[in-house]
Parts: C-alpha cells; sequence; structure tokens
C-alpha cells in the first residue's frame, strides 16, 4: 500500500538513507533504532515535512503527482511532541464529532468538557491522546506514529493500543516507532531497525 | 526677508550644552554613557551638517535621473538598516532583498502619488513633479517610517516561527496549506510592524507635537497650515507603512515555506 524507494534527505549533517521499504494494507511495521539514529527523520521524509529524495506512492500513486495537503491528509504524522497554535482543544479540531467520539474511545469521561481545556494546562499525556484524536478525525489511510504511548500509564496505553488495532483492521497501515519491546510484539508482525540513518538486519 | 528665526552654529553649539550637561550627570552618576552619548550627538551633527550641504547641491540641479539615484541610495542604505535589527534573517541574497524591495515600491508608489496629487509642485512648467526640493524629503520621511515597520515586522516573524515551529507544522500536518498554517504568525508579525504607524497616529496632537509640523510652525508656516500638511504626511506615511510591511511579511512567508508546503527555517540563519 505504502512503497517508499530510496528515501533520503540531501546533504547536510542530519542525513540518513537511502531507505527502501513497504507496508501491507492493515499492516503494522515496527521502527526502532537508538535514539538520534534518524527515525523521526525518516517518519517527517514519508510525510514529506522536510526537502528528501527518492520516491514515495501511496496505493501506486505517486507521491509527486499529488498536493502536499492531500498527501498529507491521507499520510498522517504524529510527532513525539505534538505542536498546538492555539489557546484551547477545541479550536484545534477541524471535526470535534469526530474528535470526541474517539477521546471516549481514550478514557476521557466527558470530551464535550476537553474541548474547553486550555492547552497550557495539559499534561504530556493528554495532549498525546488528544493529538491523537485530532489526527485522526478525518479518514487516514497510513498513520505515522512517533511513540504515540511515550508519557501514558498502562491503562491508557492500552486503549491506545485498541483504537489502533481497530484502525489496522479497517484496513488502515501504520508505521510505529517503539522503544518498547512488549508493545512492537503485540502490534507488529515486521519490523524495521535504523542504525545511524540505515536499514539493518534487528537484533 | 525671512519670517523665521535664523539659526547661526553659536546658537547650535548652545543648545549642544544640554548634551554635554546630560554627559556630565552620567559621568557623576557613574552611568557610562557619557561616550556614547557624545559620540551620538557628534554623529548626528556630521551628518546632518553633511546631508544639509547635500541637499543644497541637489537643489540646484532639477534632474529625474539625479532624483531617482539619491533615492535609490536611500533605499539601499535602509535595506542595510532593515537588515542589522533583525536577530535572525532569511539567508543569501532573500534577506536584505524582500525588505528593501518591499520599501523601494511602496515608498515609492505613495511618493509619487503625493507628488502626482496634493504636493504636485506650482507651476508645474517651472518645477517638475521630480524636483529633489520635494521629492527627497518626502521620500526620505516616507522611506525612514516603512522602514522601521518593516524591520520590526520581519524580526518579528522570523522570531516567532522559530518559536512556533511546532504548531505551524501540526497545521501543515493536518493538511493545511502553508498560508493558512502561517496564518497566526503573520498576522502578528503585521501586528507588530503596524504598531509604531498607529500609534503615532493616534498620539498625534495629544501627546506629542510631530517634528515636522513643529518645524514649519517655527520656521513661520501658520498652524492651520503646517497641520494639514503633518495630517497628510502621517497619511502618506501610514499608506506606505502598511504596504511595505505586508509585501515584506507576506514574501517572507512564501519564502520560509515551499510549494511542498513545508517549513524551512533551514532557510533562515
Amino acid at each position: 500500500m505504502l512503497q517508499v524507494d530510496n528515501l533520503q534527505r540531501p546533504g547536510g549533517p542530519l542525513n540518513f538513507g537511502p531507505v527502501t521499504f513497504q507496508i501491507e494494507r492493515g499492516e503494522c511495521l515496527a521502527l526502532t533504532g537508538r535514539s538520534g539514529a534518524g527515525k523521526s527523520l525518516l517518519l517527517r521524509a514519508v510525510a514529506d515535512l522536510d526537502p528528501n529524495e527518492g520516491t514515495v506512492a501511496l496505493g501506486g500513486e505517486a507521491r509527486a503527482a499529488m498536493p502536499a495537503t492531500t498527501w498529507r491528509r491521507r499520510v498522517a504524522y504524529f510527532p513525539a511532541e505534538p505542536g498546538w497554535w492555539l489557546e484551547h482543544v477545541g479550536e484545534h479540531m477541524a471535526d470535534r464529532v469526530a474528535a470526541c467520539e474517539i477521546l471516549a474511545r481514550l478514557g476521557f469521561a466527558d470530551p464535550d468538557d476537553v474541548m474547553s481545556w486550555p492547552i497550557s494546562r495539559l499534561s504530556s499525556g493528554e495532549r498525546q491522546r488528544i493529538a491523537l484524536a485530532r489526527g485522526l478525525a478525518g479518514g487516514r489511510e497510513i498513520l505515522l506514529l512517533d511513540e504515540p504511548t511515550s508519557a501514558l500509564d498502562a491503562d491508557s496505553c492500552a486503549l491506545v493500543e485498541a483504537l489502533l488495532q481497530q484502525c489496522l483492521d479497517d484496513g488502515v497501515a501504520i508505521l510505529l516507532v517503539s522503544h518498547d519491546p512488549d508493545q512492537i510484539a503485540r502490534m507488529a508482525r515486521r519490523r524495521l531497525h535504523l542504525e545511524g540513518g540505515r536499514l539493518v538486519a534487528a537484533p | 526677508m525671512t519670517d523665521y528665526i535664523e539659526l547661526s552654529y553659536l546658537d547650535l553649539a548652545f543648545a549642544a550644552l544640554l548634551v554635554l550637561f546630560n554627559a556630565g550627570l552620567s559621568l557623576a552618576l557613574g552611568l557610562g554613557l557619557e561616550r556614547r552619548m557624545l559620540l551620538a550627538a557628534l554623529r548626528m551633527t556630521v551628518q546632518l551638517l553633511l546631508v544639509g550641504l547635500v541637499l543644497e547641491a541637489l537643489f540646484q540641479t532639477v534632474s529625474l535621473w539625479l532624483t531617482a539615484l539619491v533615492a535609490l541610495v536611500m533605499v539601499l542604505f535602509a535595506g542595510r538598516e532593515i537588515l542589522a535589527r533583525q536577530e535572525r534573517r532569511l539567508a543569501g541574497w532573500w534577506g536584505y532583498g524582500i525588505g528593501a524591495t518591499n520599501m523601494l515600491l511602496a515608498g515609492m508608489v505613495v511618493t509619487l502619488l503625493a507628488l502626482g496629487g496634493p504636493l504636485r509642485p506650482e507651476p508645474p512648467d517651472l518645477s517638475p513633479w521630480f524636483d529633489p526640493r520635494y521629492a527627497i524629503p518626502l521620500f526620505g520621511m516616507i522611506l525612514g517610517n516603512a522602514m522601521t515597520g518593516i524591520s520590526l515586522g520581519l524580526d518579528s516573524l522570523t522570531t516567532m516561527v522559530g518559536r512556533e515551529r511546532a504548531g505551524i507544522e501540526a497545521q501543515l500536518l493536518l493538511g493545511a496549506n502553508r498560508w493558512r498554517a502561517m496564518r497566526t504568525v503573520a498576522r502578528q508579525a503585521l501586528r507588530t510592524g503596524f504598531t509604531p504607524m498607529l500609534n503615532s497616529m493616534a498620539a498625534a496632537g495629544v501627546v506629542f507635537l510631530p517634528g515636522m509640523m513643529t518645524g514649519q510652525i517655527l520656521a513661520g508656516v501658520a498652524p492651520e497650515q503646517a497641520v494639514k500638511y503633518q495630517i497628510l504626511l502621517l497619511f502618506l506615511i501610514a499608506g506606505a507603512t502598511g504596504l511595505g510591511v505586508l509585501g515584506a511579511v507576506m514574501a517572507s512567508v512564501w519564502r520560509l515555506t515551499d510549494d511542498r508546503h513545508r517549513l524551512r527555517l533551514d532557510r533562515l540563519k
């Protein structure tokens, strides 16, 4: 479904690649590697957020032939530290109803109330889950997840995993960066390992 | 005969005693400002005396090309000033080019409008629209204010994009285009750039008497006329600053992003 060929950053000290891999429909592919190995840079490059070289295609459609805005709606990247640009949660939601539905499944007792919460008072775990609800409300085809449960307790983590499993069952493909071997074992059948910006055999 | 009090160099020297007095205070209080104060005062005196000589000479020759050349030199200097007032700036020629080009365009359009309309020299056959006696001071005044606005606006923009990077990229990731994603920072930058112009309009006459108007009144112009001149000039300044700031901020937003709707902080230095 997602085909990545010879993806790399052009020049510069923060280099990685060339990297080639593909993800099938409904598949969760884990991406591991030490901090600084280039995992986030790889996700950013797939999302076309940094200048990059190589070809990326979704279901046979080349990324280059698609406006970047369309691409990012179909291939959603969730950074480890989600960004905000307004004061309250609700102002960040394009589709509040869908977002509230997801928030309810992620353990928020009163999602409507969450919409009025100021961003500055959210815990990092709340931010992570709210950003997930924000990005998932809108029919994504690929999820690029950068440590989506790093700030969550075990219960919340299970809720997020259940939600992601549901996405997989619906045919969404996931590229999951995680430092948790158990989570990788639960979610993914295949694994890519990055070392110094190159894909190597998983240890 | 003249109906204004002609100043002699002795008069100036007398007024300069005030600066000396301030410098003395600084010395006595150990503020350490005396050197800078004296240097600044000296610099101002020399620069203005030289400009006076240049203007005297310039006004003798009424030539379109000479006027245009002087205006261009002024823009080139102002462009450098804009660059110097930004902590982070666009790499390469863009940092200089965007500020200077927008200042030139905005200043030129507004000056030409003024010289073609309300400030058309009379009679036209004796003194053409590009007569440096009108064109150069007018352009200088408009340019100086546009320069302040543009440098504030651009400084705010380049500082904010770095700070708001996560928020801008979050919007891009949700499928926003570059203009949409940059809207919050662009609006803030525009606001910062417009503020001095808005403030000076709001406070003019109540809190302070604008310098140009005061100068005219001292030089013997009737207050009613001087006030009209000042109002006209403030409108011209507002027009030029608005155009210049808008153009410079939007061009910088364009340059800080690319056609794949990415934020390109690598284009800052």
